[in-house]
């Protein structure tokens, strides 16, 4: 019997799983998905959960509800790797052979990365949004909150959906306005890009909307240090941002288990070949998700698209054929703005997010690049999506794995 | 995009200064830009930094990032601020001759 083993039992592990157990004859091949514990977070759900639009237990389900009959599903933590000699040991001592080796294990934040920030006031003034536990206190925090300045700061990037603190200072907006307070708050937007986003396009349109709502940037921000008795955040340039409250998205890292194992960069994640999907150091391993090193986003949109790249060169190289290099970058994001709208943006490596009707060339029904309502109500029925369609590795209706110029203004 | 003349060559540059033609650069053209965003002379540790984003780039197709510089070269964060102010990524990246770096979406 041969083994496929996918480490990480998160949205890319678990479609992974769903499509390669479809895809490869049970009385040849067993699947084995590993995951440190049984909590699998609809993460795109904690945006909503400091507005107490959801509650933490809303964007919670069991792994095991999620594993496809056919997949050993062990939750245990992962010790070591070893891809040279294609094994891995869990924490206990189990070990693990594999003929390939899928790695989903995803990214997480690391708070103590920035100096002083896990320090005096940290979950009492200075917050994460990232974790189940995180958003949750911060709910409680921000619905006291009625006056002061909030600084919302991207400590490093890459960062989990590059649009998530936008759309948190949109929503902080809008919470703040029905609640009649809005006036009494600044809002600030301290983050290391030049801009709102790192795309032109996207970042002109999103800009705009920043001044709209009266929320002010401080570009090129790459802070250095959290003093959580004066409540202050620091720059490495000499800026001093004063707070009432922080929310802060921390420094990511891979797994801690790529970094013990050496197989990842200077923040623990996988040099991953950005066409195939292959890792660069090892023939038997596919990297896809948050884990990979590309310059793809980091989302759930992403995982999906590369689920379809890494089935086909997973049996490409199962089959001894050459791979192909289906991955272009492909993302495709909901960004929430308040008061019930959202924008849509579709993207990959080349093209940047553009305006146009989306998924059917100019018929929409969503549209990208701009306001409207029906792409809010998108975003709220992508939780079904999510856990009926996306997690058992289906097509999903008129979206494609590549980019598509139809519909887009160029 | 506009042109600009450094050391003696008419280079093409983007709106954010950086070069459009890697070819073009030499050290020459390095202690141009430097001394256009107010650093003068080029040191030795700056060229340290330089060479290394270079290298770095040429190994990994893009810029390094800020924590990359200082993991892997060992120069502190403090000090790459002192070498090249304001933001010594993308400083240090626009003298090197490099693309601006991606920041990763």
């Amino acid at each position: 019997m041969k083994k496929l083993l996918i480490l990480g039992g998160g949205t890319a592990g678990t479609l992974m799983s769903a499509k390669m157990r479809r895809a490869l004859p049970r009385d040849e091949w067993a699947i084995t998905v590993v995951d440190q514990d049984d909590t699998h977070v609809y993460q795109p759900g904690l945006l909503f959960v400091p507005f107490g639009v959801y509650r933490a237990r809303d964007i919670v389900r069991s792994r095991a509800r999620y594993a496809p009959r056919g997949v050993e599903l062990i939750l245990a933590g992962v010790d070591r790797i070893d891809p040279d000699a294609s094994k891995v040991r869990l924490k206990g001592g189990t070990e693990l052979s594999y003929d390939f080796l899928i790695l989903a294990t995803g990214s997480r934040i690391v708070p103590a990365e920035l100096e002083g920030l896990t320090g005096p006031g940290w979950q009492e003034s200075a917050f994460d949004f990232y974790t189940l536990d995180g958003a949750d206190r911060l709910f409680h925090a921000l619905s006291r909150f009625d006056r002061g300045r909030l600084v919302l700061n991207v400590a490093e990037m890459p960062i989990k959906c590059p649009v998530a603190p936008l759309e948190f200072l949109f929503l902080a907006d809008w919470h703040l306005r029905k609640r009649g307070v809005r006036e009494n708050v600044e809002l600030v937007y301290a983050t290391p890009l030049d801009g709102a986003f790192t795309k032109p396009k996207a970042s002109e349109v999103l800009g705009q909307l920043l001044i709209d709502k009266g929320i002010r940037v401080e570009s090129l921000f790459q802070a250095s240090e959290v003093n959580g008795q004066d409540r202050t955040l620091s720059s490495w340039d000499g800026r001093q941002l004063p707070y009432d409250l922080l929310v802060s998205i921390p420094t990511h890292m891979g797994s801690q288990s790529i970094g013990d194992s050496d197989m990842g960069d200077e923040l623990a994640f996988v040099p991953t070949d950005p066409h195939s999907l292959r890792s660069k150091g090892w023939d038997n391993v596919f990297v896809l998700g948050d884990a990979t090193d590309l310059p793809s986003s980091k989302a759930g949109s992403v995982a999906h698209f590369q689920g379809g790249v890494v089935e086909e060169n997973l049996l490409r190289s199962i089959g001894e054929r050459p791979l192909g290099d289906g991955f272009d970058g492909h993302a495709n994001c909901f960004i929430e703005t308040g008061f019930g709208k959202a924008v849509l943006i579709d993207f990959n490596y080349d093209t940047e997010p553009l305006p146009g009707r989306f998924p059917l060339a100019g018929i929409g029904p969503l549209r990208l690049l701009k306001e409207s309502r029906f792409n809010h109500w998108g975003k709220l029925a992508f939780q079904w999506i999510y856990w009926n369609m996306l997690l058992a590795g289906r097509e999903l209706p008129f979206v494609e794995t590549r980019m598509s110029m139809r519909g887009k203004w160029t | 995009m506009s042109t600009i003349t450094l050391a003696g060559q008419a280079l093409e540059v983007d709106e954010g200064g950086f070069l459009l033609n890697p070819d073009q650069w030499t050290p020459e053209v390095a202690d141009d830009l430097a001394r256009q965003a107010g650093i003068d002379p080029l040191t030795e540790r700056h060229w340290q930094v330089i060479d290394f984003c270079r290298r770095d780039a040429a190994e990994k197709g893009t810029p390094p990032s800020l924590r990359r510089i200082t993991k892997v070269l060992g120069v502190p964060t403090k000090e790459l601020y002192t070498l090249f102010p304001k933001g010594p990524g993308i400083l240090a990246a626009r003298i090197a001759g490099l693309t601006k770096p991606k920041g990763c979406v």
